[in-house]
């Protein structure tokens, strides 16, 4: 149940992009059964949105799969990230927590993590689970009532998502011990990803900006 | 209410493109012993990959710099700052970004 309530802060963030999602479906020419299917088959909000638009401008089956792939990459961070606190489990309990893992639910079960030797599989199932149902709930929400919505973007609802990140990042670096190298890392990071989107890596900005950040984060331990 | 198969097929292959990173690491780090420099580094991806992911949202658009007199997100990003802090609220710190952004909109038009 813990986990269910811990889930509740990031629902907000999952309703507007949900919803974002499910307008942005239908109006790529989706049936309600093909949205049902992608936000629970798929359950990737950024994959989701190039799916979408892919469809609507006709791109072929193998470069959408191909961008999607890409694009999720970065879940192989995710997924090492939290592994160490799950290495109580067996491999097949692994893979139902890493089926359902996001990237807010990492963000809420690193930020839990911090200070502990491992989490509880039925915390994060808990954490998951609730994620999961609202996601579908509020993509079903916007392809259903997303004919009356014109113009989510002048309601602020699309900056959900940053506010969540920067949320769940201040977090971590209130609870973290070495904050100051965390603070670094988080700098390089930001420094790297605008480099990485000039130099047009595209989806692949983040994964090679988070793992320079990471490794830079490494060798500012030793100076120190 | 149909569901075409072209669409299916899609679905089922992107998202099998997208359990495999997600379940992979999780999976094989607990049968094999995870070597000590690789724990200390994964202890920086969190906030890293977080950081790049806020770092794109913010400066980014189109893969060009977006100038900060048009940059609505970023301006926004700073009441949004100052409430995770303080008040360390996931919650308060969503609300007030969406209502930053809504007010900085109308403002910058």
């Amino acid at each position: 149940m813990q986990g269910v309530k811990d889930c509740i802060p990031t629902l907000l963030g999952y309703l507007s992009i949900g919803f974002a999602a499910g307008v942005i479906e239908m109006t790529a020419g989706l049936s309600l059964v093909e949205t049902a299917l992608l936000s629970l088959i798929l359950y990737a909000g950024s994959a989701q949105f190039i799916a979408a638009g892919m469809l609507a401008s006709n791109g072929s089956a193998l470069a959408i799969m191909f961008t999607i792939f890409f694009v999720n990459l970065r879940h192989l961070l995710l997924s090492a990230a939290v592994s160490p606190y799950f290495r109580h489990l067996t491999p097949l309990k692994n893979m139902w927590i890493g089926s359902l893992l996001t990237d807010e639910s990492f963000g809420v079960a690193m930020t839990r993590a911090i200070g502990k030797e491992r989490l509880s599989e039925r915390w994060m199932h808990g954490l998951n689970i609730t994620a999961y149902l609202n996601w579908f709930a509020a993509n079903m929400a916007g392809a259903y009532f997303g004919r009356w919505i014109t113009n989510p973007e002048r309601l602020g609802l699309d900056y959900a998502l940053p506010a969540m990140f920067i949320g769940l990042v201040v977090l971590q670096l209130v609870h973290r011990k070495n904050k100051k190298i965390h603070i670094h890392v988080a700098i390089i990071a930001v420094v790297c990803v605008i480099f990485a989107s000039m130099a047009s890596l595209g989806s692949m900005s983040v994964i090679v900006a988070a793992v320079i950040a990471a490794t830079m984060g490494v060798f500012l331990e030793r100076w120190k | 209410m149909e569901v075409r198969w072209d669409v299916f097929w899609i679905i089922m292959g992107s998202a099998l493109l997208t359990f495999i990173p997600r379940v992979l690491p999780l999976m094989l780090f607990s049968k094999i012993q995870i070597p000590m420099w690789l724990l200390r580094w994964l202890e920086y991806v969190p906030v890293a990959v977080m950081a790049a992911m806020i770092g794109q949202e913010l400066f980014m658009s189109d893969n060009q710099l977006v100038p900060i007199t048009h940059n609505a997100a970023l301006w926004a990003s700073l009441p949004t700052i100052a409430v995770a802090i303080w008040t360390r609220s996931l919650l308060g710190t969503v609300l007030v970004g969406i209502v930053a952004m809504m007010i900085l909109r109308y403002w910058m038009g």
